[in-house]
């Protein structure tokens, strides 16, 4: 049950950037208050060793009077997948993930999607404003 | 209209970059850390109890922190060694982290200690996810838990330099599938080396200080595991950056 730490971690990231959006739009003269999250996508490979549904019942907790409380969280799956070096064969893991090369079956092969565990984006909840936006 | 902001980081990017900086802060004195994972009744403490006395006799500056939810049963056993011994109260959380780990050394590592055992808390799914800025890190296995352990737990044993089979004294007992384990072994981490070991029967214990010892001497694991190859998100080495701009959806 590390999705509750990692949770955590998601929240106090997010609140950094919210709060260096805000510091910085107050060196360009604004004196805004760091907007809120509407929703985080994080990026979660099929090899993190991560449960997405227990990672959203912990999101909701630790999210409590945050900037990010009420926010959504979308994960998106990314699929393991290895390359062998030595014939260039390329496949998907599977889980439990097999890291032999299908065609040679030897084992130096390379993990080149699956571990992923990252934040990818944060919507901001309107109207805050988020300084270094353009405007569309 | 919704704006966005692409954050691109790792999630565990702060954990990381503690461990590189207290990989490299124990380097510098001499020290490298053995980080042991394995589920709860394999045999860890038992082990550790083993390699701890035998690098006593050896002369081989060793010490050992070690991790429970609760109790302190674990440090009075290893401290029988004669090593330095530290025990560690998770106080309910399920694995160790490196800012954890770096604050439970500071004024305590005796100095020098050449190898410094982990025993993480017993759990095989989250502390795979926590480097604990470790030169060697071990997945053990008893032989009692089955010979698919190790693709019920494809991180813990696919990020290992160096998987430890526990309690092989007892594998004729339990009918342990040794060519089946060694499969299921190879199968998400090719190449990484396995030990047989008996805390019991002192069966292995040598090697296990051996590959430690090994490693500290070239100053890294022999094996690098394929897992361990992946695009590290985006935080390991550099801060994740971010790039604020709008999107209209």
């Amino acid at each position: 049950m590390h999705e509750m730490s990692i949770a955590l971690a998601v929240v106090g990231q997010v609140e950094s950037a919210a709060r260096a959006a805000a510091g910085s739009d107050e060196a360009a003269g604004g004196d805004e208050a760091a907007p809120t999250a509407r929703s985080v996508t994080l990026r979660v490979g099929e090899l993190a060793g991560v449960v997405p549904e227990s990672l959203r019942f912990c999101f909701e907790l630790a999210c409590a009077d945050t900037l990010l409380a009420g926010a959504e969280l979308r994960c998106e799956t990314v699929p393991g997948r290895a390359r062998c070096t030595p014939c260039d064969a390329d496949w998907a893991t599977g889980l439990p993930p097999d890291l032999c090369c299908p065609r040679c079956g030897g084992g130096a092969s390379e993990l080149t999607a699956g571990r992923e565990l990252e934040i990818a984006e944060v919507r901001w909840a309107e109207p805050a404003r988020v300084p270094t936006s353009k405007e569309d | 209209m919704c704006r966005v902001t692409e954050l691109q980081q790792a999630v565990l990017a702060k954990n990381d970059r503690s461990a590189d900086d207290l990989r490299a802060r124990l380097a510098a004195r001499g020290t490298n850390v053995v980080n042991l994972l394995s589920s709860p009744g394999s045999g860890k403490t038992a082990l550790l109890e083993a390699e701890l006395k035998l690098a006593c006799e050896r002369g081989v500056p060793v010490a050992a922190l070690t991790a429970d939810l609760a109790t302190e049963n674990d440090a009075t056993r290893l401290a029988r060694s004669g090593a330095p011994v530290k025990q560690v109260l998770t106080d309910g959380l399920c694995h160790l982290e490196a800012d954890m780990l770096a604050g439970h050394l500071e004024g305590w590592l005796p100095d020098p200690t050449r190898l410094l055992f982990v025993e993480n808390v017993g759990n095989l799914v989250c502390p795979a996810s926590y480097d604990l800025g470790e030169t060697v890190r071990v997945a053990l296995a008893s032989v009692t838990e089955g010979e698919d352990k190790p693709l019920k737990y494809p991180s813990a044993f696919g990020l290992a330099h160096l998987v430890v089979v526990t309690k092989a004294d007892l594998a004729e007992a339990v009918e342990f599938d040794r060519e089946g384990f060694l499969a299921n072994v190879r199968q998400v981490n090719p190449g990484v080396e396995v030990v047989f070991t008996s805390a019991r029967r002192g069966q292995g214990v040598g090697e296990l200080l051996d590959r430690a010892l090994a490693a500290h001497e070239a100053g890294g694991p022999a094996h690098r595991p394929v897992m361990a190859s992946a695009p590290q998100a985006l935080g390991h080495h550099h801060h994740g950056s971010q790039h604020a701009h709008a999107h209209s959806h």
